[in-house]
């Protein structure tokens, strides 16, 4: 990859897709980095598929577009798959990570990724959300997984960003089940 | 230089971080989207107790400015903050302060006008108020309009200017994009934009003195006058301003912000966020040999008129990017062709590029580097035939 790493988000609204993308933005700045986050606003509403996207770079950003052929997609949602086309213009030697009980050979076929120079990454981030969380908001199981499949800032700063980031709004306990999301997403996320 | 700390924040916190920063005396202001992440914030800085700021929350966009109007008239410093429609509704007073000359800074986050009902950038709103007498500057990024809302103030308050300031950037694109941004520590801020000492005040029971005088043909003229003569002392102050921050944080500001212009051919000219993407394409094109290069102005009014032709002079084609329509002006051009136009006619002592313009943007419509791209290779295609096939194009029209 570049030195302009761009991510493309797929989530719905009100599941946490802008604030993930904003702790990753975070954890970049924290490593010296500059970084861009913005969504895709149309009509908010909860539920609406929604876009939001990612820069991050060693050096300053001046472009100002939407993000039409990204390094790294994150689909949130899974019922977005098929109904939108999460593949597309993702770049060769890009990574798609997708929240999925599916494996990712099975994804891979999906999405017409067969024999493409994409790597493919799974998870099942609504089911870790369940069980920690008792509900689906699969934000910060998705940030787990990212970290591991991309490395692109350290677990240490995005665990302590979230825990600062949520810790504003929610309890303790709720912190702390986040928390335990993002660390088991990050360690059973698999490649194929 | 001054230490700064780095933080992460869309143009509008930037904004809000700006103003409490400031602490100005009175905000009156009315929500609506995408400055709202403006006022609601400051609106909490008031709650939990951040700023000595009286806080005016106002039943719309005429009364927050009319607010503003008396507040400042009465000796206050005074900011606030509003977009598209709700430029629009101030309409009125947004005249009256200019010619009042009372040193408001006002946040305007672009947002395309109403028909039809969008909230996305362009600059209709604020190219709509750039005969009103008020200062206007554009901002790229966040970082810019933090830096120029702090600038603003000193601008507006300078004893030789004393007028109104509108600082803009562009609606969710900046407004809502999350960047690196660098800020000041408190009392840096404070000691930049100083105590402000207003020359007149409606509360100096003293000194009393008129304001919003009747005046008819024997004197509104020279009033109008003067507002000129007012404006034409700016640019100095914007430089001087913008030359002084520089020392203080590292990052310089003039009237415009020139790129690879030294021996470019052909020139792009835009305003705000679009600028940088247009810098992107730029840099990408120099590596390919193409002599381009980027005028990004600043203050928009008063226009530098002068300036901008001294730094276009030599170029073979200028391609301007309008992000607004001055409907009805010749071929559908945008304001900033015109200006540029006018200033060639004014200052070109006969001589003058070929300029084009191109509109885009509209209502929130993606630019990428691929279209701008798209008109370089027209802007070159002029260049080497001299032959003009549309005055003004559209870029990313379906």
């Amino acid at each position: 990859m570049g030195e302009l790493i761009e991510i493309r988000w797929h989530g719905r609204g009100g599941q946490g897709v802008v604030t993930a993308g904003e702790i990753l933005a975070e954890a970049a700045m924290e490593e010296g980095k500059y970084f861009q986050a913005f969504p895709d606003y149309g009509p908010e509403r909860m539920g609406a598929p929604i876009r939001a996207y990612t820069r991050i770079s060693d050096s300053p950003i001046e472009i100002h577009s939407q993000i039409t052929s990204p390094d790294i997609v994150i689909v949130v949602d899974p019922t977005l798959i098929g109904l939108v086309n999460v593949a597309e213009g993702i770049k060769e030697g890009g990574v798609i990570l997708l929240n999925t009980p599916a494996s990712p050979q099975e994804m891979r076929q999906k999405l017409g990724l067969a024999g493409k120079g994409v790597k493919v990454f799974t998870i099942d981030a609504s089911e870790i959300a369940m069980k920690h969380l008792g509900r689906n908001i699969p934000n910060t199981p998705m940030l787990g997984a990212l970290i591991k499949a991309t490395n692109l800032v350290s677990l240490e700063s995005v665990i302590r960003l979230t825990e600062e980031r949520l810790g504003a709004k929610l309890r303790e306990e709720a912190v702390k089940a986040n928390i335990a999301a993002l660390k088991e997403a990050y360690e059973k996320v698999q490649e194929g | 230089m001054a230490k700064q700390i780095v933080k992460a924040l869309d143009g509008a916190a930037a904004v809000a971080e700006a103003m409490r920063q400031i602490d100005p005396d009175v905000v009156a202001a009315y929500p609506i989207t995408p400055q709202t992440a403006i006022v609601q914030t400051f609106s909490q800085f008031v709650a939990d107790g951040l700023v000595g700021t009286e806080f005016i929350p106002v039943e719309s966009e005429h009364a927050a400015m009319s607010a503003c109007v008396g507040a400042a008239a009465a000796g206050g410093r005074v900011m606030t903050a509003t977009a598209a429609n709700g430029l629009a509704l101030m309409w009125e007073v947004v005249y009256i302060a200019a010619s009042m000359r009372l040193p408001i800074v006002m946040s305007v986050v672009n947002r395309a006008l109403s028909a039809p009902l969008n909230i996305h950038c362009d600059h209709s709103d604020s190219m709509g108020a750039r005969d009103s007498g008020w200062i206007q500057i554009f901002s790229e990024n966040p970082q810019e309009a933090y830096d120029n809302t702090i600038q603003a103030i000193r601008i507006a308050e300078h004893p030789d200017v004393l007028l109104p300031v509108m600082s803009m950037q562009d609606g969710f694109i900046t407004g809502h994009g999350v960047e690196r941004v660098e800020v000041l520590e408190d009392q840096a801020v404070k000691d930049f934009i100083g105590e402000y000492t207003p020359k007149y005040s409606l509360l100096d029971i003293d000194n009393p003195k008129t304001f919003g005088a009747w005046a008819f043909y024997d004197y509104y003229f020279e009033f109008k006058r003067q507002q000129t003569e007012a404006l034409s002392k700016v640019p100095k102050v914007v430089e001087e301003v913008g030359q002084e921050y520089g020392k203080l944080t590292g990052r310089y500001y003039g009237l415009f912000d020139p790129f690879e212009m030294d021996d470019a051919e052909i020139a792009i000219v835009v305003l705000s966020s679009a600028a940088g993407t247009a810098r992107t394409v730029v840099r990408k094109l120099r590596k390919e040999g193409v002599k381009i290069g980027l005028l990004k102005p600043r203050l928009y009014r008063p226009f530098p008129g002068k300036e901008i032709v001294e730094l276009l002079k030599d170029v073979k084609v200028v391609g301007v990017m309008d992000r607004s329509i001055a409907f009805g002006s010749i071929e559908g051009c945008g304001p900033l062709y015109l200006d540029i136009c006018a200033s060639f006619f004014t200052y070109g002592n006969g001589k003058a590029p070929k300029v084009v313009d191109y509109i885009f943007g509209l209502g929130g419509r993606d630019i990428l580097p691929e279209q701008i791209e798209g008109m370089v290779r027209e802007l070159i295609h002029i260049a080497e035939t001299g032959e003009v096939k549309q005055v003004v194009g559209y870029l990313g029209l379906r």
